[in-house]
């Protein structure tokens, strides 16, 4: 049995004269989708000075489509985790996660995110990895990682994009096959109080 | 500082109130009765020839039990140390006062020491006070909004003091 090909040239391309273009939807598709990764403005430290380099005239993060920052994770396509998560944060990281329309693609930029980074040993705030709070498509190491990487990042979810099909196969129930499992570490998002009670400070409404 | 006259006006003023100082440091310093440092501080703001106006920092150190091994050289007993460092803008000079608290109230673990606020003299210290009780466990009695500043809300413990421990979860992620 010999394996299916991830991704042919659909048989009907180059088959007509010069000023005809013929592809497939699913090649039409994806290559308008992976030219228009829309990330959502969102740095956390450090790292993001460095995505702020890469989304700047010298970089142009917009060769790519990629370079309309959007303020609402309901338009965002791609979130560029750059920076330290901590424990405080980590609940509203995944909170945004989940407001973004599928399909949704993390990146996770720098030591800290990967990992802890600097924060490994001692910090004690710093969730150890934002893999532990959202699942992460492509890693960018570095502290902080040069514009190139993530360049190179973005040309990375560019080929996951490009990979995807749009038929469901046999077997699979409608999600795209290579989906990532999402941690069930949420931080206090979607655990509701049980009672209804007001917990912590900024609850309160003020009357 | 204008020399040891200064500490004369004081103790003349508040009798009582001073534990110990050093003029003649880079950075001098006065050591004051815990009970004492609203007084002090109002007294320093209000009452002294210069007036010191503006509240710059509290710092807080925990002196923790010496290691066993330099237990024998060690010159403290463990306490915690506030460190406040206080500025005239009209006469540019600066002083430090510094108060000496048990790292436990009545030596309970778990029991955090107590000390008066200076919101009341200058409102700049109220984040700074909550800054302290946040990282360092220092109660401000007085102080109008004690919570945590940094820390999440349901943080435990005080991550600054040397017998702090790392929390190996919070809320359902994995400390390490
Ligand atoms: S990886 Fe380095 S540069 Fe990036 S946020 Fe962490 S400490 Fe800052």
């Amino acid at each position: 049995m010999t394996q299916p090909q991830v991704n042919p040239t659909p048989w009907i391309e180059g088959r007509f004269e010069e000023n005809m273009v013929l592809t497939t939807v699913e090649q039409a598709i994806n290559w308008a989708r992976q030219s228009s990764i829309w990330p959502m403005t969102f740095g956390l430290a450090c790292c993001a000075i460095e995505m702020m380099a890469a989304g700047a005239s010298r970089y142009d993060l917009d060769r790519f489509g990629a370079g309309a920052f959007r303020a609402t994770p309901r338009q965002a396509d791609l979130m560029i985790v750059a920076g330290t998560v901590t424990y405080k944060m980590a609940s509203r990281v995944r909170r945004l996660y989940n407001l973004m329309p599928d399909p949704k693609y993390v990146i996770a930029m720098g030591a800290c995110t990967t990992g802890g980074g600097p924060y490994f040993k001692w910090g004690y705030h710093v969730v150890k990895g934002v893999d532990l709070v959202v699942p992460v498509d492509v890693y960018v190491p570095g502290c902080p990682p040069r514009p190139e990487s993530l360049l190179e990042g973005l040309m990375r979810i560019q080929d996951k994009i490009q990979g995807q099909r749009i038929a469901k196969r046999t077997g699979s129930v409608g999600k795209v096959d290579d989906e990532l499992p999402v941690p069930h570490h949420s931080g206090y998002v979607v655990s509701p109080v049980a009672d209804g009670s007001l917990v912590f400070d900024h609850q309160k409404v003020q009357s | 500082m204008r020399g040891p006259g200064f500490l004369e006006q004081l103790e003349t003023a508040l009798p009582g109130s001073v534990a110990g100082s050093r003029l003649d440091a880079l950075d001098p310093w006065i050591e004051i009765e815990p009970s004492r440092l609203v007084d002090v501080c109002r007294w320093l703001r209000e009452k002294s020839e210069v007036r010191f106006d503006a509240l710059e920092c509290i710092t807080a150190i925990d002196w923790f039990e010496p290691d066993s091994k330099k237990a024998a050289k060690a010159t403290w007993q463990p306490h915690t140390e506030l460190v406040y460092h206080l500025w005239s803008t009209a006469s540019r000079v600066s002083i430090v006062l510094k108060v000496k608290l048990p790292r436990w109230k009545g030596d309970v673990p778990g029991q955090l020491p107590e000390v008066g606020s200076v919101t009341g003299v200058w409102r700049g210290a109220n984040w700074h006070e909550r800054e302290v009780y946040d990282l360092s466990g220092v109660w401000f009695t007085g102080h109008p909004d004690l919570r945590r500043i940094l820390c999440p809300e349901d943080w435990e413990g005080h991550p600054l003091r040397k017998d702090y421990e790392q929390p190996l979860e919070y809320h359902g992620i994995r400390g390490r």
